[in-house]
């Protein structure tokens, strides 16, 4: 998996050391940021949460760090990772980016990846949520999560709480194989019982055969993961075929349950029981101003994709301090390892030695306040790290 | 072209090497000096020029639409891939031929379904065929890497000398002499009697048949050899970039390529190439001044080239380089 | 046995859902002869209207409906006369440039208004859940789409079949020149057929949101159904593009039930096997060129 060294790598690199040497004479006070998500195509309101957390951050923080003016420049790579690789060279080769930034999808990361590496660049994944990415270069670190700190959770909590038979749906992509493979390990190593799979085609407009094959197989819940976006499709038909009295519960990654579609969902969504790493209802005061915060500037919920914004420009801000304004690629990275604060999602940290993120991750219900649905935490698991990593 | 030449000669003279055609190219090589930032860009401009040249051989010169190109260029990246990771043809042209020709395979496979039928038919088999092929490589993750993309890819020096930088020199210099020479093969198969003949078929499939045209044969014959020019262009593709993902075959680049062919004008062959560098322009001044609402502006100027016509436009574009070009080309005499 | 059946029934009511989205393409391109991709910004336009209606204004669903047909068709009206109107002599392909345009355009207006977030309209309780006759689950939404989208195709048959407008309509389609010299106002009639399509659409994108999700990005992402629709059913009838709806929609839902694993191919393998054994779609008639 890793990439063979060889000497186009060395040459190009050499290259790239040569002008980013240059540069570094000719603009000592600003840093610059390089912010590649997807804005349009069906992935676009992930870029759009994101765009808006980075600006509400500035707008809070202001645009200067230890004496450098902070400079985003937004890109939109329509989720395709050829795109996203072009622009991100192009930001490196030609505006002299210090730090690229966002990554709505895993392909992406892994698209930009190589460059960071050659460019010594760091990149920080505000997204993507495949547990390899962070190995794919050094100079990567994470801000989002990974599929296997929910998947693994929620596995281990429903066999904790009595459920023995589940049926999975999953969107059949990597991402999806991912979380299936996650809660199954610790599902069934729980004594849990699998008792259909069903694997959805990412483009699916009707879920309506895979929820009657859920219906028959009777199991006592079913794991769901899809894409953020058909969350709420999936809902309305789970509702629709009266899954939700025939005493099949929904448990999962909390992606089926973004907060910012959530609402929409009608009082089908109730009761259904997810992990995840962040709920708009999280019961702390950085998260109230947040949410308060992020509502008054955009008429609307923040997502987790928001807080993966939020809290990647935030290590930005922190690393950039901490070195005192240096904005080369290994003090940042340096600065970035091991660095923790208290986010809108809780207290959370950078694993120093794979630069991941270490997080709690919560056990929520979607309940009703104050007239609006929300994902209301119950439970915490502590510091959890990826567990695709630990297993190693 | 008055009426008292014959076809033979409109036909030669039409096939003769204009001045036009040499500044074209002229420009294309000065761009490796002039744009020496932006040739990323260009290098994509240089390998979507080709697949829509593809896509102009079939639609401009037989008649057939296609809304599933991306089959082929699809075929020929992750061959191009697959070969660069497992290391069997390290060589990056000759994997460029071997790429092209497992695309050739496909295009003759299944040029038998394409062309039979009405246009309506042959834009939707046509993709349906490349959305299968997209599930196909999900459902084969263990050899295609499914939704994550084809990991490792590493690109050998091209001939063994030249090796891929990461400004993308030599990536842009590459593209732009494999679609130069395939230009110039295409340029010769469509002056050629079988071309003349695809015109025909193009024209009127029934008359051409009567005079002895094998039509069903001659349409696969080109439907292949856009095939294998598609399949060249998707591995210049993932040689460039190190890339393969489902993305190659999705219905968003079989439209945006026939955008660009029809942005570009059918039948020429260059306008696969000027639209491609029309199209790619657009996109990339819209998405810099607005990363968010760019596609309103590109689909204003869409809607405004068929409003306005594409005829006139061009005549508007073309006026000063064709005054230019006729002063030089009959000095004295006033440009009418 | 009663799971067979209610997978019939689910079939039966995405089938019909995709003819209401689709038959307003049908129209345009089989009896007009116009390429109109455009033609899911016109359900999305439906769609969006009867969700503002509908959770803004708390106007009633059964009255949001019949609205979201209205102002699609006034939109439609609109854009027949402004812009299509000059488009139906060009090249297919001109229109199908300028129709795409069209759609990116509508895209972005729509993901400026409301935002890229996924929306969905609040039904009443009465169409929520599902009830049992004789162990077949029938959900209610879906039993109100198969009743509403099969009284439109009755209606629309009987237009076509038995009315003064339906012979003009496909005099005007046969023969324009011979039509308006017959004293038929030919652009008058394609301007309301026009409009009833985009009418028809709006209403498709007002029932579908519920099934088939809405967000600026539907008619992109639903061009390659409604394609598939006219394409297999023949675009010169009514009842091909209905038949084939169908025929695709139960296709669809029982080979994602009863092969899982297969279920994305199902469509698009349908779609090949049938145009290739009849390359003008299951009931065109006689080949186009």
């Amino acid at each position: 998996m890793f990439i063979r060294r060889n000497t186009l790598l060395q040459t190009a690199a050499a290259g790239l050391l040569l002008g980013a040497s240059a540069f570094a004479v000719q603009a000592q006070d600003t840093v610059k940021i390089g912010l590649i998500v997807p804005m349009t195509g069906g992935q676009a309101s992930t870029g759009k949460q994101i765009d808006n957390a980075v600006k509400l951050y500035m707008q809070q923080h202001g645009d200067t760090v230890a004496g450098k003016k902070i400079e985003v420049i937004l890109k939109d790579d329509a989720a395709v990772p050829d795109n996203t690789k072009r622009l991100a060279q192009e930001l490196i080769v030609n505006d002299k980016v210090n730090i690229i930034a966002g990554f709505g999808v895993t392909p992406a990361a892994f698209a930009a990846a190589p460059l960071a590496t050659q460019a010594k660049v760091p990149e920080v994944v505000m997204a993507a949520g495949t547990s390899v990415i962070t190995e794919k270069s050094p100079y990567i670190v994470r801000t989002s999560f990974t599929l296997g700190q929910s998947s693994t959770i929620i596995g281990d909590w429903a066999v904790k709480n009595g459920i023995k038979k589940v049926a999975t749906l999953t969107s059949d992509y990597a991402p999806g194989h991912d979380a299936l493979k996650f809660f199954k390990d610790h599902f069934t190593a729980g004594g849990g019982q699998i008792v259909e799979e069903v694997k959805v085609p990412l483009a699916n407009p009707d879920f309506a055969p895979f929820l009657q094959r859920m219906k028959d197989a009777k199991p006592d819940a079913m794991f769901v993961f899809v894409p953020a976006g058909q969350g709420g499709n999936f809902m309305k038909q789970y509702a629709e075929r009266g899954l939700d009295k025939s005493g099949i519960k929904v448990i999962g990654p909390g992606d089926v349950m973004d907060d910012d579609l959530l609402n929409g969902m009608g009082d089908s969504a109730l009761g259904a029981v997810t992990a995840h790493i962040y709920s708009a209802a999280h019961p702390s005061q950085v998260n109230k101003d947040f949410v308060a915060a992020y509502k008054k500037a955009y008429n609307q919920r923040p997502g987790f994709m928001a807080v993966g914004g939020y809290d990647g420009i935030h290590l930005i801000y922190a690393a950039l301090q901490k070195t005192g304004g240096k904005a080369d690629g290994d003090s940042l990275i340096a600065a970035m390892k091991g660095m923790a604060w208290e986010s809108p999602r809780g207290p959370i940290s950078i694993d120093p030695e794979t630069r991941d993120i270490v997080q709690n991750v919560y056990i929520r219900k979607v309940e009703k306040v104050d007239g609006e649905l929300y994902n209301v935490e119950f439970e915490t698991f502590k510091d959890v790290k990826d567990p695709g990593k630990t297993k190693k | 072209m008055s009426a008292d030449h014959g076809v033979g000669e409109i036909s030669l003279r039409r096939a003769r090497w204009g001045h036009g055609e040499t500044a074209f190219w002229l420009i294309a090589v000065a761009a490796i000096f002039v744009f020496s930032d932006r040739y990323l860009i260009l290098t994509e401009m240089a390998w979507l020029g080709l697949f829509a040249l593809s896509l102009d051989l079939i639609l401009g010169y037989a008649g057939i639409v296609s809304l599933g190109h991306a089959a082929f260029f699809g075929v020929g990246a992750y061959c191009a891939g697959l070969l660069a990771v497992h290391g069997l043809v390290k060589e990056p042209v000759l994997a460029l031929v071997v790429a092209g020709g497992a695309a050739m395979v496909l295009g003759f496979a299944t040029s038998f379904l394409v062309i039979r039928g009405s246009e309506l038919s042959q834009l939707m088999v046509t993709l349906g065929i490349a959305l299968l092929l997209r599930e196909l490589a999900n459902k084969f993750s263990d050899i295609t890497g499914g939704f994550d993309g084809l990991q490792g890819i590493v690109i050998d020096p091209i001939l063994g000398l030249f090796a891929f930088d990461i400004f993308g020199k030599v990536g842009f210099i590459y593209c732009l002499v494999v679609l130069f020479v395939l230009f110039l093969l295409a340029r010769l198969i469509v002056h050629s009697p079988f071309g003349l003949s695809l015109r025909a078929i193009r024209n009127n499939p029934l008359r051409a048949a009567a005079i002895g045209i094998p039509v069903n044969r001659r349409l696969i014959a080109i439907y292949t050899l856009s095939a294998f020019y598609a399949g060249i262009a998707g591995a210049l593709f993932t040689q460039t970039t190190a890339l393969a993902s489902l993305d190659v075959f999705s219905f968003e680049r079989s439209a945006d390529l026939l955008l660009v062919l029809v942005i570009g004008g059918a039948g020429y062959l260059y306008g696969g190439l000027i639209g491609a560098v029309v199209f790619r322009v657009l996109q990339d001044v819209f998405s810099s001044w607005t990363p968010q609402f760019w596609q309103f502006w590109i689909g204003l100027v869409l809607v405004l080239i068929v409003l306005i016509g594409r005829e006139r436009m061009y005549r508007g574009v073309l006026w000063l380089p064709r005054l230019v070009m006729r002063r030089m080309a009959f000095p004295g005499r006033s440009a009418s | 046995m009663t799971t067979l059946l209610t997978i019939l029934f689910d079939g039966v009511a995405y089938g019909m859902l995709l003819f209401v989205l689709s038959s307003g393409l049908a129209v345009t391109l089989g009896l007009m002869n116009f390429v109109n991709l455009a033609h899911g910004a016109f359900a999305m336009a439906g769609g969006y209207i009867c969700a503002v209606l509908v959770n803004k204004s708390g106007v009633p669903f059964f009255v949001a409906l019949p609205m979201a047909f209205i102002a699609s068709a006034l939109i439609g009206i609109v854009m027949e006369q402004t812009l299509y109107k000059h488009l139906y002599h060009r090249s297919p392909l001109d229109q199908v440039l300028f129709t795409i345009g069209l759609v990116f355009m509508a895209v972005t207006v729509v993901d400026y208004m409301m935002g890229s977030s996924q929306i969905f309209i609040h039904l009443p309780a009465m169409l929520e859940g599902q009830f049992n006759i004789f162990g077949v689950g029938v959900g209610r939404y879906r039993l109100m789409i198969i009743v509403i989208c099969g009284l439109l195709t009755l209606g629309i048959q009987l237009t076509l079949a038995n009315t003064r407008f339906g012979s003009r309509l496909r005099a005007a389609v046969d023969d324009p020149r011979a039509a308006s010299g017959l004293g038929i106002n030919v652009p008058q009639v394609f301007a309301l057929t026009f409009a009833f399509g985009s009418g028809l659409a709006g209403l498709g994108g007002a029932l579908g949101a519920e099934i088939l999700g809405l967000d600026p990005y539907f008619p992109l992402k639903f061009m390659i159904y409604f394609l598939i629709v006219v394409t297999v059913g023949g675009s010169q009838t009514i009842t091909g593009p209905f038949l084939a709806s169908l025929l695709l929609g139960i296709a669809d839902v029982a080979g994602k039930y009863y092969v899982p694993k297969l279920g994305a191919f199902v469509i698009y393998t349908v779609m090949i096997v049938i145009l290739i054994w009849r390359p003008n779609g299951l009931f065109g008639r006689v080949a186009q060129r």
